[in-house]
């Protein structure tokens, strides 16, 4: 089995994907040690660009752009963490069911999956958050998106466990008589986890999409402070017109980061999980 | 044909699922929440303006109606289901006495055409660049692509957009920042290459995003084809490289490729929405996005339904063409 | 009568290099063989003994990660000879088909499954001669009448056919431009007894209208027994065995032979049937001397030690094997 250690050595863009993450991850860190509290106005001179003492400037409610983003970042991954946990915990058992109970109603689920699949979301969502305007907290947010994206996870971990009930292991596991439950553990996890794994990276990416875009609308908590909350108010106080594009430029990239780092992570673990495709990348002699 | 039965009927089935299930959720949402949207709307509408007292009566009555206070649930329920078979999507609150339908109306054929441009352009492109990508990975410009898109990707179209909203707008000044065109609607050049030159770029905005996906999942199917029986061994029998790719390659990667255009009309369909939000582009997003400012609940349920209706349709149609490119689904 | 392929000691290996290990699998190592024109050559040896990967060398259709160490492989065609090899991609698609050609493994998917089985047909045809589609389509309807094929196959897709038709389909396809030298990678496997009948009937009428070469690859005797004139036996990448098929049916001399033959079933005898102990090695350790003495019960210390040359028994009976070459008596008493 190749190990993490593995992927990091051979696998550049596991290794890219894992630095960015760091460093995300350290700015997160960052923010619990922030000077400012993330809704102090007028705590720094206003619209002054960045220079070494405000690393990436300031807002024109006078805020620190570089401590903002550090808060920004923090409840944004917050708010794809739970949404991912809530999304691929549904998909995850909704999969399983459909994939190990099979028959009628595997059909009558995967019928009703197939169908929600369609919906577009967005809409949805626009409706739902507009009437719950004004309510909206962090954990509302997270758990509204997370109720969104279940639907093509399952009919993923649905094909994975198919897949895998074939295969010639779990026959010789049913022949030897070890029941379910302890085949599903031990024969079958250790293949799902790598797939969990490179699938809730996609989550993630789908997750922080969706916040960026909602808040952008102005649909989320708007005092807090996330990625796509910084958007909207740089967008609210004309940061763009007004030359100031610092305060735009600033969670824009943090958010291109993000998601890339996120991104090349699962294309490392998408090589490891597929032969075929690890085949074409070998390096050959001769 | 009895096979076309297995195929059609179910696939019509789930359409009427689809739109069922859709506009029942329409309709349940706004009951399910813990504020009183009448009150709402009518505490909106008279904070900032004067309402006359007919009017409001009117509104009562109209929101009563809609999502109101006659009869049950169930009453509602069929109430509802009366009101949108007949094509009534009510009237807009901040607009008023202006129809919902007349709004999206407004919208909706800029919309169609950033949609269509967008689904087909990126649909085939996609397919084409990718299948050309998987069969000569190893050339240059196939690792460049690849690289390039890790960082296309990912990205939210939001940022998509408002990326190329800043560059070629505000920086570079070659594209007009709001609007769908200029000038007086009609069918001289003027006015047409004036939509064109509105359009060009969130119409590329939604491209680039939906051109990254159909590339790589082009390029992923298109390598696999690569170790199939089929194309080895035409390879092995010397075949030009032209039929190979197209034939033996493009064409079975097509397949996979129809289903999933079925599925990710809903996503482009997003995109679209907030593109024009970012570009200030008349279409449906546009109103959607008015209507949120204004709190105008009909206008976004009715963009909601009429997303969830036509996004299912489409879906089907595309779905349903799909025998006629899979000899196996078409014959036995 | 004149050698129509000829390998000199090829070597071909699997050299792979993922994650930090480099692997070489050595699947052709050091093999030589001479097909003379219009002989039936057979070569036998259990799955992994590779077969396959000869076969793709011998056609020139080797890629990395496989790639030839040593050795050559030689075609000659009406006098002139050609390096198999070394042969650039516009010569090699010059004679594909035309006078080499291959009917693969797994004869099932070859065939486009969205394609109509005239129009793959004349996809092969006319990238190998300047024909119309029309000439083209009476070419393919022709000769699928001669194979016993029905016409309706013309317009079929590969999905509506039965496995045994497809497989004469394939076989079809690979000859239809009369190749003058075929390779048949286990033309008969995963069909039924029936339909493998008709199969071998097919290749031997073929064979009979052109004179064409066939060079058959397949584990199972009973097609060699049937199809071919000369055998060759490979285990682990080597020749062990080289004789007329008559020969090695009836006194075979390398024990893994021996062995090969004894595990054939006859129809009236009921003894025990003998496999042989243990499993084939794996081909990137493969074990020191002889290859096959991990396994062998006549083994002796210079088994374990000294890979056996080829040594010529009698004119066209070729071993490789040290207890056949110091004579000790062993004859059928495996």
């Amino acid at each position: 089995m190749i190990t993490v250690r593995d992927l990091l050595r051979f696998s550049p863009s596991f290794r890219y994907g894992a630095i960015i993450l760091m460093v995300v991850v350290v700015l997160i860190i960052l923010s619990y040690f922030s000077p400012f509290e993330p809704d102090d106005r007028r705590a720094v001179p206003r619209n002054e660009p960045p220079s070494f003492e405000y690393l990436l400037g300031t807002t024109s409610t006078g805020q620190d752009v570089f401590w903002m983003l550090t808060f920004a970042i923090r409840n944004t991954m917050i708010i794809a963490g739970v949404a991912v946990i809530i999304g691929r915990t549904i998909g995850v058992l909704l999969g399983m069911i459909s994939g190990y109970v099979g028959g009628t109603l595997d059909r009558v689920l995967s019928s009703i999956v197939d169908s929600v699949i369609v919906i577009p979301r967005l809409p949805l969502v626009i409706l739902i958050a507009s009437i719950l305007r004004g309510q909206i907290t962090i954990i509302t947010l997270a758990v509204l998106i997370g109720i969104l994206d279940w639907a093509y996870p399952s009919k993923r971990y649905r094909a994975q466990i198919f897949s895998l009930r074939e295969r010639e292991f779990t026959q010789t596991a049913v022949f030897a008589g070890m029941n379910t439950f302890k085949i599903v553990v031990q024969e079958h996890l250790p293949f799902l986890i790598p797939f969990l794994l490179a699938d809730m990276v996609s989550g993630f990416l789908f997750a922080i999409g969706f916040e960026v875009t909602l808040s952008i609308l102005g649909l989320s908590d708007l005092n807090a402070q996330s990625i796509g909350t910084m958007i909207y108010w740089g967008n609210y106080y004309q940061a763009l017109l007004s030359k100031q594009i610092w305060v735009l430029a600033a969670p824009i990239a943090a958010s291109v980061l993000i998601v890339v780092g996120f991104y090349l992570m699962s294309i490392g673990l998408g090589t490891y999980l597929d032969p075929r495709t690890r085949l074409k990348r070998l390096e050959v002699r001769g | 044909m009895s096979l076309l039965r297995e195929f059609i009927l179910p696939r019509l089935l789930q359409w009427a699922l689809v739109i069922f299930v859709g506009i029942t959720i329409t309709f349940l949402i706004p009951r399910l929440s813990p504020v009183n949207p009448i009150s709402q709307a009518l505490g909106r509408l008279t904070a900032f303006q004067n309402v006359a007292p007919e009017a409001m009566v009117e509104l009562r009555e109209t929101l009563e109606d809609l999502y109101g206070l006659n009869g049950s649930i169930f009453d509602q329920y069929v109430a509802f289901w009366k009101r949108v078979l007949r094509g009534d999507l009510g009237p807009s609150f901040s607009a008023f006495p202006r129809s919902v339908n007349e709004m999206i109306g407004a919208g909706l054929g800029w919309t169609i055409g950033l949609l269509g441009t967008a689904v087909i352009s990126s649909w085939l492109l996609g397919l084409l660049l990718g299948s050309l990508a998987g069969y000569f990975s190893n050339r240059w410009w196939s690792q460049v692509l690849d690289k390039l898109l890790i960082f296309i990707y990912p990205v939210p179209y939001y940022i998509v957009a408002f990326v190329l909203l800043m560059a070629f707008t505000f920086y570079l000044p070659i594209f007009p920042l709001v609007g769908g065109a200029k000038g007086t609607p009609g069918l001289n050049w003027e006015y047409i290459s004036s939509v064109l030159h509105h359009s060009f770029l969130p119409a590329f905005s939604i491209m680039v995003g939906a051109l990254a996906f159909r590339f790589i999942m082009a390029k992923t199917l298109a390598t696999s084809e690569l170790a199939s029986d089929y194309v080895q061994y035409a390879e092995m029998g010397g075949l030009p490289r032209r039929k190979i790719i197209t034939n033996y390659v493009m064409r079975n990667t097509m397949l996979p490729q129809i289903t999933d255009l079925g599925l990710s009309l809903g996503a482009i369909f997003e995109g679209a929405l907030i593109t024009e939000v970012v570009f200030a582009y008349p279409g449906v997003g546009s109103v959607l996005y008015n209507s949120i400012i204004s709190a105008d609940y009909n206008v976004i349920m009715g963009i909601t339904l009429l997303s969830i209706v036509g996004i299912a349709t489409a879906s089907l149609l595309v779905d349903l063409s799909y025998p006629l490119f899979d000899p196996r689904v078409r014959l036995r | 009568m004149s050698v129509i392929v000829e390998a000199n000691n090829l070597k071909a290996h699997y050299i792979t290099h993922a994650f930090g290990v480099q692997r070489s699998v050595k699947a052709v190592d050091g093999i030589s063989i001479k097909v003379s024109e219009g002989e039936v050559y057979g070569i036998a040896g259990e799955s992994g003994c590779g077969k396959s990967t000869l076969l793709k060398v011998l056609l020139g259709a080797h890629q990395p990660p496989l790639t030839v160490v040593d050795g050559s492989v030689k075609y000659r065609f009406d006098g002139v000879e050609m390096d198999a090899l070394a042969m650039g991609e516009a010569a090699r698609r010059d004679i594909r088909w035309s006078k080499v050609s291959y009917i693969p493994q797994g004869s099932m998917h070859v065939l486009n499954p969205v394609r109509r089985i005239q129009d793959t047909f004349r996809d092969f045809i006319q990238t190998h001669r300047s024909t119309s589609a029309r000439e083209a389509h009476d070419m393919t309807r022709a000769y699928l009448n001669e194979l016993g094929l029905p016409e309706k196959v013309m317009r079929a897709y590969p999905h509506q056919l039965s496995g045994g038709m497809r497989q004469r389909v394939t076989i079809g396809l690979a000859t239809i431009l009369w190749p003058k030298l075929i390779f048949a990678d286990e033309p008969t496997t995963a069909l039924d007894v029936v339909v493998q009948r008709g199969v071998i009937q097919l290749l031997k009428d073929i064979r009979q209208k052109e004179g064409s070469t066939l060079i058959l690859i397949t584990h199972d005797m009973g097609v060699h027994a049937n199809l071919s004139d000369r055998i060759a036996v490979l285990y682990a990448g080597k020749v062990v065995e080289e004789a007329d098929t008559r020969t090695i049916l009836k006194t075979p001399l390398h024990p893994y032979t021996q062995y090969l033959i004894k595990s054939l079933p006859h129809l009236d005898e009921r003894t025990e049937r003998v496999s042989i102990p243990g499993r084939p090695p794996a081909l990137d350790h493969p074990p020191s001397g002889c290859r096959f003495h991990p396994r062998c019960p006549l083994a002796i210390d210079k088994c374990r030690t000294i890979d056996p040359e080829t040594i010529s028994v009698r004119p066209g009976h070729q071993v490789a094997c040290h207890v056949v070459t110091e004579g000790i008596p062993h004859a059928a008493s495996v």
